[in-house]
């Protein structure tokens, strides 16, 4: 095999994402679609929703941070899952979504951070307590931020992939200790006043624009995913070729 | 040490990342032959040679040993045990002596040569007290030389065995390397330069087919 | 067995000579101890409560200084190379040396820790459980900490992306750990130390695993 030969065949190794390519290329406007009229009918529910007796008008926080929360916890999962198929079955595709969910993940996770502070503020009068769920989501923002950190660390692709897969992995295990841990710390240090930042979520007026945000919260995870994992199997491509234009 | 026949290798695909470096590679070496490979930098000699050791994965195709008992190894880890391995640093560690260093390496490998002989042989007797950092190039890789005939292991893979040596050094390794084929052991030698003694050679250059 | 002993000392011998590790960390670990109190305030009664606190984060950072070279300094010498090809499974090489490093940083550690405890006027109560959680926890470190600096080992200047890897996921040990201290000064039941001593159980059963994946990957170049 000559020189050229050699390098149509690292393209070729990514033919079998075409099929991917191609599905998610028709995937996407009906996603967004769906993401815009989830997300569209959960806020305009949320804000027909009367104020709490307790938090006032603040407990609409809520129908943005327990999404956010949700949808970063399920980022995390999908990760560590793409993880475990990418080390088994050393598909491509898989370290490719486990790479490019993480910052999304990550900025979920802020997000919830962000909303739960804010939400926080008005009950306790400070930004941040110490409230165990926000604690645990703190930790779990560092394990991104690592986990992002060591996929740009390393330089070859092949090696980032499967060292942030074992780290993935690790991770996955750790965080329900770290959960655990920090429940039993809280409780520890503040046996008495743990305001649960779950709030009242009985009556079906909260249910209604919770589902519908916590929908449309996950439409919007898979639908920037897929249009991330497009943009880095193309972006991988453009590199192949150019390697082989020298 | 446990006497090898030979070692295979066939359709042997090797890549660096997202490089290859060549395909469908074939090599036998038999007991008492010393195979010299060559080619250009970036060949892949080094990375051949670690795929041999079992620390790189080939892409494709198998390597084998087969032991006088008729076994066989394919496998990476399996061959571990086979492997005398000199790379291209010396795995000298700057704290110890000589004299420390290889009685560690006898201790983990298991090995009954004696320490002061070995040392001997490679010419760093007196030096055996001097902690590492203060040795020079040449004298670190006699070390090496020193830790590789101990540790009695079959199969040697040396990765450019004469840099930093002088004209004796350089000797000294034709004659460890011909008196491990004598006694039956294989090598595979990775070198730009000429080793003293003719065998069996293999060009890895762009594109092996 | 002969194989591991003889790995474990060597490493041993390595840290403890000059340009090792073992004297930084416990240096390192007494220079943040001693820092705290300049940034707190001598209030006696606030150092003796954050006394644990204190004592056991420094004690996860001095060992992180020291973590990175677990495998690093082998690699770059190439003696990497040659052990993993000796007789032991990468696992049992792993596990030697994160013995070797806890033998070398924190079992000098929790020994130093009652004296430092001393600076931070810990009340009389406070010390048996700080030199058992230490003692039950530092383990926990070593090996979590094996498993970063596995992954990190090609990464240049991985040292500073280690503490980011390990931090999140040694969490639970200074929770329990410093917990622990807490919960005996306080008199309370001490429900920390079971939990820390499995952690640490676990982590040190399941990190040789991670970790060697981790090295045997980077052994790829």
């Amino acid at each position: 095999m000559s020189e050229r030969g050699l390098s149509w065949a690292t393209i070729f190794e990514f033919a079998n994402p075409k099929r991917f390519m191609d599905v998610s290329g028709w995937i996407i406007p009906w996603l967004a679609a769906l993401t815009a009229i989830l997300i569209g009918s959960g806020l305009f529910l949320a804000f027909r929703v009367p104020p709490d007796y307790q938090q006032g008008d603040t407990v609409k926080i809520m129908f943005i941070h327990v999404p956010a929360a949700l949808t970063s916890m399920m980022a995390y999962g999908a990760i560590a899952f793409a993880s475990l198929l990418g080390l088994v079955n050393r598909h491509p595709l898989a370290d490719v979504a486990a790479k490019t969910a993480a910052p999304l993940g990550a900025t979920f996770t802020a997000l919830a951070l962000i909303t739960g502070s804010l939400w926080g503020r008005p009950m306790w009068g400070t930004y941040w307590v110490w409230d165990a769920r926000l604690t645990s989501f703190l930790i779990l923002f560092f394990l991104y931020l690592g986990y992002i950190a060591l996929w740009n660390a390393i330089e070859d692709e092949v090696r980032a992939a499967k060292a942030a897969a074992i780290l993935a992995l690790v991770g996955v295990v750790d965080v329900v200790i770290v959960k655990y841990s920090v429940d039993w710390w809280s409780t520890l240090h503040q046996g008495e006043s743990i305001f649960r930042l779950g709030g009242p979520l009985i009556a079906p007026v909260f249910l209604w624009p919770l589902f519908l945000m916590m929908g449309g919260y996950a439409a919007l995870f898979v639908l920037l995913w897929l249009i991330r994992i497009r943009t880095e199997i193309l972006a991988r491509r453009a590199r192949a070729l150019l390697r082989h234009e020298v | 040490m446990t006497a090898l026949s030979g070692l295979d290798i066939e359709a042997l695909s090797l890549w660096r990342g997202e490089r290859m470096l060549f395909c469908d590679l074939a090599l036998s070496v038999g007991a008492g032959e010393a195979l010299k490979l060559e080619g250009p930098n970036g060949s892949g000699k080094t990375s051949l040679l670690r795929a041999i050791a079992g620390f790189l994965e080939p892409r494709a195709g198998t390597i084998r040993v087969r032991t006088n008992n008729g076994e066989q190894f394919a496998g990476g880890e399996e061959r571990a045990e086979f492997v005398g391995w000199l790379g291209h640093q010396d795995g000298a560690k700057s704290q110890l002596t000589p004299l420390e260093a290889l009685s560690f390496y006898a201790r983990y490998y298991g090995s009954t040569a004696c320490v002061e002989e070995v040392l001997q042989l490679v010419g760093l007797s007196r030096l055996g007290d001097l902690p590492a950092q203060y040795l020079s190039a040449g004298q670190k890789r006699r070390l090496a030389l020193a830790r590789l005939s101990l540790s009695a292991r079959p199969l040697w893979l040396l990765d450019e065995p004469l840099a930093s040596l002088d004209a004796s050094g350089k000797a000294l390794v034709a004659e460890l390397v011909a008196q491990h084929c004598k006694d039956g052991g294989l090598a595979v030698i990775a070198t730009h330069e000429p080793l003293g003694f003719e065998g069996p050679r293999l060009t890895l250059g762009n594109g092996q087919t | 067995m002969n194989a591991f002993f003889a790995l474990l000392i060597r490493d041993i011998r390595l840290a403890t000579r000059a340009g090792g590790s073992a004297m930084l960390a416990v240096v390192f670990f007494a220079a943040v101890a001693a820092l705290v109190p300049l940034g707190v305030g001598a209030d006696l009664k606030l150092l003796g409560r954050i006394a644990g606190g204190v004592l056991w984060v420094a004690a996860v950072l001095a060992a992180l200084l020291s973590l990175d070279r677990i495998f690093q300094s082998d690699f770059e010498d190439g003696s990497l190379d040659l052990v993993v090809l000796g007789p032991l499974p990468l696992e049992a090489v792993v596990l030697a040396k994160m013995c070797a490093h806890w033998l070398t940083t924190g079992l000098p550690l929790t020994v130093l820790s009652p004296v430092l405890a001393l600076l931070f006027n810990l009340p009389a109560g406070g010390y048996d459980a700080l030199i058992a959680s230490l003692a039950l926890g530092t383990p926990a470190i070593s090996a979590i900490g094996a498993i970063g600096a596995g992954l990190t080992l090609t990464v240049r200047r991985g040292g500073l992306i280690l503490p980011l890897l390990i931090l999140p996921l040694i969490s639970p040990a200074v929770i329990f750990g410093a917990g622990a201290i807490l919960a005996s000064l306080d008199g309370l039941a001490n429900g920390a130390f079971p939990l820390l001593g499995a952690f640490s159980f676990v982590a040190v059963l399941l990190s040789p695993f991670a970790a060697a994946a981790a090295v045997r990957l980077n052994l790829q170049g």
